[in-house]
């Protein structure tokens, strides 16, 4: 069955902003489906309301709109474009709800869309609790006996008829309290009564316990002809009970037997037809009994997922394009595949290395969170390595997540008893408890059943520590080794030692640690010796057919012999590994990724690095890309020319350079992870391109860059530094209250904390100097309720412009990748603005920037500060580059290979005729208790776009794209500090005039009453009740406004911001944030929200 | 565990030194590789292995360990097993025993460590070769010269090493179930040249008395147990070897309704008056697609062969083809245009490998209905 031709124009859904759970796997999939259909003609029409995507690249769709992703602006949106049909299968959640929320409402019917990829009765069959369980059993399946209750009785008879242990869970809780696990009558009673008391409808559901039981996960693809593939088994390290997203896992599976996995397969496909998803990717959840082998089926997404972009990467198989390609109508044998070429997709990919995949957290971000693994995911990223065996995979993997850990390391000891408690919670460190409890001794069976995972993880992870106790031992051996002569019996049995372990993924800095060596030690052995890693193809038929995709993992083998004419030699070239890369006259540059995301590095930085990638192949660059982020993008084999699947960490990158030779190195677009590389890629000889290592080092050493701001008569708060408690103290009292607080060396304005007093540095400086010991504490005076301006300039060397000026919308102090900015600035004078452009165009020609810099600003009483200079690519990159038009990587890319911006038609700074707002988005309904205070320290995740012709209905639009929903109408709670009461008196007027009633808290209705204003007076919560937060759980409230009242917020404070998280209601906690929302309040009463795709507004740019 | 060497050499004189994992001794065979990601014991005790060392290419190999259930025939059949690494546990609920126990047990050579992926690139680019696994001999010079004069699978009848020394019926265990509860619609004679279980197992599932002969049984004593339809099992070697079964084959043509497998359908092929040629390195794995050409429907395979039949090679255009390997066009199925004789190249079984293709038993039975209507 060929391609359709009834269909012309397709609307695609993306997934907005970055969040935990829905990250940039999806931009992933949008991005390959947009390629995929619109190369086969296809017009495309995209939504999507994240600007940090390729997907939302002018180039990558024909109408692309970054607007909010709510059913009304994509009904204004069909309404425009009258497309033939909509795929909702690659946008995540996000899609499939505004997709059912768009045929319920007949918009689709009314418009004559076509729902391609899964209709609506699939998506609802999969995606309906009760549904889904009546056709699992109606084809035979089982899914976990669960019965609802509205009475303790009730609950009672169904935890009889289920048995112990069992799982509680209240319908309509916030954010799932008041669940849990009972593992006796008494228990049972107790959880129940509280859960029937906390739900809202006094529902709860009692469902047989499966926490522990083994869990897997297919992912499947099915055609119009009803061809079936299973595309990758996936393995759950740790067992049900931990979210999928937050579990390590392994593909393919590792503990059936080909009978049980032929059982789930049949079942998955069998799952896969009488859900009835028409075409395309679907991910299929089962726990299996691990003594029983009794299979029960989880959940099925009826869309490609983050486990299918994992997937993809695990094989090779592009789930995502294969995926558009056969909602269009094309069958799975029609299509080839893409490595092989030479023979079709349909197949089932077989791999013939380990692939280990591994969550990435941020409890550091949020103390007040449980660290608790649980069915609801927490993890914001994760990294995947490739080996040929799983401790290969598993070591590669565990440096690769950067959170400075060499490989698998042991916990810090414990008490007996603690650790036992560690190895029974999953937690993210639970992995390195494991290696402390084997290292001491407890036994597999007994961290079995702790932990129930499976045996078979649990011995390899033995054999390693088994292994490492021999290489500590092997110390002096390894010393005699290396002044022995070649080929003597010492020599030779320490380089089969070392090549042992480097195949058990050992890092050279985990060995540099065992034998008290340095890390080059180990690398110069290598090269000595010829411990070299080889490079095998990821070619989805594990080597039975040729591949034609440079796409590639390190692995240690043991080496092949030769055997001719009576001599036994060293075979030149393994076949398997293909050492010397096929020689290319082609200009060479590798591109170094920014490994997982993570709050404060996310998917703004792999944007740059595709771009680079984009514009370099543009220009005939042979493309080397460098990541280990099975998520993104730039880990697409399509977009670079040779993809190393490895860890960024110095030894692995200066492997690859071996190997390939490039003539240069981009460190400055992957973030943090790379530009930290510099250094060491700078002593191994390796050319970085892009501005010089000095000007770097100017801008990072704070005496340097002092020096240079002097130079140029900029301003800089003053500051100073400490390396003690008194010397901070000392510090701060020269510097003056407020000051900021924060350690060297960090990303995210970890541990960064601003400070009104003696005490209260003491408290935080203690913090800071325990967050990057022994590196001396920063401390700056605090600029108080100045603007922050972000600046972002290009230069070739010799020419700079301005990419773009963004003013933040909150006050300074709160973290730059966490404020609202708006482009072009809405509030500074031109005069102001003419001085922050000079400033920044100054440090550029100062840094003679060649590339990228980011300058932070703030503008207090009309003087303009120097907070910070980023010799890189910011996170802002993206966003000002869809607003100004202007692709600011590829400009950069381009100049750092020697193409002067003049010749590149950049001339001048864009500044457009419409506004642009960028909004974050945050994790905070995921952990629950947490504040949603914004400070210094980065918490967000995402952020979005709103764009629209004035400032109230851009930042609307933001808002909405954000989650939060501005009200028309209703009840406003206002409670804010001293300091912001006068500021909030005008907000209140305008609200009063816009029609709001308005509630505060005593302090602040006497303020507002004095101005004459009708606000009501609410009981603060300890003042009695009904108190204010009765007012919003009832539904009372539906705007917030609440500034906290001091640096620690109070407790009750915090009970009402998370109340309004929980329960979706809009809660802005700064004057500056309540002004434009007030704006964007006014913009939503005025008049309807309309919709322009961004290819109209770029043309605005062109013509203006 | 001190770990004691093993040397694997091919024909060609590449060489891996490697760990030996099983019993100790000398192997020697043809070298294939298969890329099945589970299902090492069906492999293991799959008839048609005989003759071949096998290397699988999944490097974990021994994960769940052995259990009795999981078994294609009464024994392991490869003369040798090369893995990247052997689970060092059996970590599943049915199984019984170690890999490496059950190596040791059938005094199997088996040898890990290896880079698999090298050798199966050599394999993959030079074509299968004869090769030797030595756990013995420490001068792998030596080896390659006993490499080099072992017998070669080509034109050898290796079929009479596996059958059955006499006929039995299927389930070797009748219990009261089988005995009872099941109405025997059906009377099959499979002919064993290596019969995997599960093809008996399938045929016994769908109702069909099942009787198994040698190979050697003739075609009067096979009509004189009055099948309803003959089944030619599966098996290892060259067909062209087999040159008895093929003159029974041809005997038995319009006698009675016939189903080959893999080496059935090669021996059909030249009772057909056709030719085999022999593939570069052959087909074995669990993913290869195979296009049913009456309904367009592809179903993903189970493989194992080295041999396939030149279909433009049978005079008179006597047969027709209805299956197509989608990866590299070659024939999978094939259909005599007036006499009830089906075949496959591939497992329909699969044991291991996907269930997909297990519809075909269901032809079969309907083949024996039309032609026993």
């Amino acid at each position: 069955m060929p391609k359709r031709t009834d269909i012309h124009k397709i609307l695609i859904i993306g997934s907005g902003p970055i969040v935990i759970g829905q990250a940039c796997e999806f931009d992933y999939s949008g991005t390959q489906a947009c390629k995929a259909l619109r190369e086969e003609g296809f017009e495309i029409v995209l939504v999507n309301s994240n600007p940090a995507t390729i997907m939302t690249d002018p180039e990558m769709a024909d109408r692309t709109y970054i607007e909010p992703i709510t059913p009304g602006v994509v009904e204004k949106i069909i309404e425009a474009e009258q497309p033939d049909a909509l795929l909702p299968t690659l946008g995540g959640q996000t899609a499939l709800n505004v997709t059912v929320q768009l045929a319920e409402r007949g918009v689709l019917e009314r418009h004559k869309v076509e729902l391609i990829g899964a209709k609506l009765d699939a998506i609802k069959r999969a995606e309906d609790r009760e549904y889904f369980k009546r056709t699992m059993e109606s084809i035979g399946l089982e899914v976990p006996t669960a019965s609802y209750a509205h009475t303790p009785e009730e609950a009672q008879a169904i935890a009889e008829t289920i048995g112990f242990p069992c799982v509680i869970r209240p319908s309509f809780t916030l954010g799932g309290t008041g669940g849990g696990v009972a593992y006796n009558p008494e228990e049972f009673d107790r959880i129940a009564k509280l859960g029937l008391e906390l739900s809202m409808i006094k529902e709860i559901s009692v469902e047989e316990s499966i926490i522990g039981w083994k869990e897997f996960e297919l992912e499947v693809m099915r055609d119009r002809a009803d061809n079936v593939v299973i595309v990758c088994s996936i393995e759950n390290v740790d067992p049900m009970g931990v979210h999928t997203g937050d579990s390590i896992t392994v593909a393919p599976q590792q503990t059936l037997t080909d009978r049980e996995y032929q059982e789930m397969r049949d079942a998955a496909i069998k799952i896969i037809r009488a859900i009835g998803v028409e075409t395309g990717g679907s991910n299929i959840q089962f726990a299996v009994h691990p003594d029983s082998g009794r299979l029960l089926v989880i959940e099925m997404n009826p869309r490609v997922s983050r486990s299918s972009a994992l997937a993809s990467k695990a094989t090779g198989f592009p789930i995502a394009k294969i995926a558009a390609k056969l909602a269009v109508g094309y069958t799975l044998d029609e299509l080839p595949n893409d490595i092989t070429k030479q023979t079709p997709a349909c197949f089932e990919p077989s791999i013939d290395y380990v692939v280990v995949k591994i969550p990435r957290f941020a409890f550091e971000k949020f103390p007040a969170a449980d660290p608790t693994l649980t069915i609801q995911m927490k993890s914001v990223g994760e990294t995947m390595a490739i080996g040929r065996t799983f401790n290969e995979a598993l070591q590669k993997g565990l440096r690769g997540l950067e959170i400075r850990k060499d490989g698998w390391v042991a916990s810090a000891s414990v008490p007996k008893d603690v650790l036992r408690q560690r190895l029974a919670t999953p937690t993210a460190e639970r992995i390195f408890y494991l290696k402390q409890a084997l290292v001491e001794g407890v036994s597999v069976d007994e961290i079995y059943q702790l932990t129930k995972i499976d045996r078979w993880f649990l011995r390899q992870l033995y054999a390693l520590v088994l292994e490492e106790e021999a290489l500590k031992g092997a110390k002096d051996q390894m010393n005699a080794c290396a002044s022995a002569p070649m080929g003597a019996a010492i020599q030779v049995n320490g380089v089969e030692l070392l090549r042992r372990a480097k195949g058990l993924g050992f890092s050279d800095r985990q060995l540099a640690g065992l034998w008290g060596l340095d890390e080059t030690v180990i690398r110069g052995w290598r090269a000595r010796w010829g411990v070299q890693p080889s490079y095998y193809l990821v070619d989805t038929c594990a080597a039975e057919f040729e591949a034609f995709t440079p796409y590639y993992y390190s692995t240690y083998e043991q080496p092949v012999l030769k055997l001719e004419a009576g001599s036994r030699k060293l075979e030149e070239t393994n076949p398997a590994s293909s050492l010397q890369p096929p020689a290319s006259k082609k200009r060479r540059v590798m591109i170094l990724g920014g490994g997982p995301n993570r709050i404060g590095q996310g998917i703004e930085f792999d944007y740059c690095c595709v771009h680079a990638a984009f514009a370099l192949r543009e220009m005939g660059v042979e493309v080397i890309m460098v990541n280990s982020n099975p998520e993104t993008v730039s880990t697409d084999y399509d977009t670079s020319d040779k993809l190393y699947f490895e860890p960024v960490t110095l030894e692995d990158v200066l492997n690859i350079v071996d190997r390939e030779r490039p003539d240069g190195v981009i460190v400055q677009f992957g973030g943090q992870t790379p530009l930290n590389l510099t250094v060491g890629l700078a002593q191994a000889g390796v050319p970085i391109l892009g501005s010089a290592a000095e000007a770097i080092d100017r801008a990072e050493d704070r005496e340097k860059f002092k020096r240079l701001l002097d130079e140029l008569a900029l301003r800089q708060p003053s500051s100073g530094t400490a390396m003690t408690m008194e010397e901070a103290v000392l510090t701060a009292r020269r510097v003056g209250y407020p000051c900021l607080v924060r350690p060297s060396y960090v990303l995210g304005g970890r541990a960064m904390e601003i400070v009104y007093d003696d005490e209260q540095l003491a408290l935080f400086a203690q913090r800071a100097f325990e967050a990057s010991p022994g590196f001396p504490v920063l401390i700056d005076k605090f600029l108080e309720e100045a603007i922050e301006v972000d600046v972002d300039v290009v230069g070739d060397g010799e020419a700079f412009v301005i990419g773009g000026l963004l003013e933040h919308i909150e006050e300074a102090g709160i973290h730059s990748g966490d404020s609202a900015m708006v482009l072009p600035p809405h509030t500074l004078s031109d005069d102001i603005l003419g001085e922050v452009r000079r400033a920044a165009l100054s440090l550029a020609r100062a840094l003679r920037v060649v590339g990228l810099m980011n300058v932070q600003m703030a503008v207090k009483d009309d003087a303009v500060y120097i907070l910070e200079v980023n010799p890189r690519a910011s996170r802002t990159v993206p966003f000002i580059s869809k607003a100004v038009g202007v692709p600011l990587a590829k400009v950069a890319t381009r100049a750092m290979m020697g193409l002067p911006l003049h010749a590149q038609g950049v001339t001048a700074e864009v500044v457009p005729p419409f506004l642009a707002v960028k909004e974050s988005v945050f994790p905070f309904s995921r952990f629950a208790g947490v504040d949603i205070l914004l400070g210094p320290e980065m918490r967000s995740t995402g952020e979005v776009m709103g764009i629209d012709e004035d400032f109230g209905r851009a930042f609307l639009k933001s808002q909405l794209a954000a989650g939060q929903w501005l009200p028309k109408s209703g009840t406003v709670f206002i409670s804010v500090k001293n300091r912001d009461k006068r500021a909030v008196v005008l907000l209140a007027q305008r609200l009063e005039e816009l029609g709001f009633r308005l509630v505060a808290t005593q302090g602040t209705a006497k303020a507002l009453q004095r101005s004459g204003l009708g606000a009501q007076p609410v009981k603060k919560i300890h003042e009695g009740r009904p108190n204010v937060l009765d007012a919003i759980k009832s539904g009372e409230i539906q705007l917030i406004i609440n500034t906290p009242s001091g640096r620690l917020p109070r407790a009750d404070e915090i009970l009402i911001r998370s109340a309004a998280t929980a329960l979706g209601i809009p809660c802005i906690t700064t004057v500056s944030g309540a002004q434009a929302s007030v704006n964007g309040i006014a913009a939503l009463i005025k008049r309807q929200v309309t919709v322009k795709p961004l290819q109209q507004y770029h043309a605005l740019l062109r013509t203006a | 565990m001190t770990a004691r060497a093993a040397w694997l050499v091919l024909e060609d004189g590449t060489a891996f030194k490697g760990r030996a994992v099983g019993a100790d001794g000398e192997a020697f065979g043809e070298a294939v590789f298969n890329t099945s990601m589970t299902g090492y014991q069906e492999v293991l005790t799959d008839p048609s292995y005989k003759g071949q060392v096998v290397c699988m290419t999944y490097p974990h190999i021994g994960n769940y360990g052995v259990n009795d259930e999981d078994v294609e025939s009464r024994r392991p059949w490869v003369e040798g097993f090369i893995i990247r690494e052997l689970s060092p546990i059996d970590s599943n609920h049915r199984s019984q025993e170690s890999l490496e126990a059950y190596f040791k047990r059938h005094r199997l050579i088996a040898v890990d460590s290896v880079d698999t992926r090298a050798l199966t690139l050599t394999l993959r680019t030079q074509g299968s070769m004869k090769c030797g696994i030595s756990t013995t001999e420490r001068d792998p010079e030596a080896l390659l010269q006993r490499v080099r004069s072992s017998p070669d699978i080509v034109g050898v009848d290796l079929v009479k090493e596996v059958t059955c020394e006499k006929a039995y019926e299927w389930p070797l265990v009748s219990t009261q179930q089988t005995a009872h509860s099941t109405q025997q619609k059906r009377h099959v004679v499979v002919m064993d040249f290596g019969v995997k279980y599960n093809i008996l197992r399938k045929l016994a599932a769908l109702g069909c008395r099942v009787s198994v002969v040698p190979a050697s049984t003739g075609a009067k004593e096979i009509l004189a147990r009055k099948p309803d339809g003959v089944l030619l099992s599966n098996g290892p070697g060259d067909p062209a070897a087999v040159t008895y079964a093929i003159d029974t084959i041809r005997q038995l043509l319009g006698q009675a309704p016939m189903l080959g497998i893999c080496l059935g359908h090669q021996l059909l092929g030249h009772a057909y008056g056709g030719q085999t040629t022999k593939l570069k390195f052959g087909h074995h794995g669990g993913n290869h697609p195979v296009k049913d050409l009456s309904t367009n429907k592809v179903e993903i395979t189970t493989q194992n062969h080295n041999f396939a039949v030149q279909l433009d090679s049978i005079p008179g255009g006597a047969v027709e083809i209805t299956h197509q390997n989608l990866n590299d066009g070659t024939v999978e199925g094939m259909r005599h245009k007036t006499l009830p004789v089906l075949s496959l190249q591939y497992h329909p079984e699969a044991a291991p490998g996907p269930h997909d293709a297990q519809y075909f038993f269901g032809r079969f039975m309907d083949l024996m209905d039309e032609v026993h209507a």
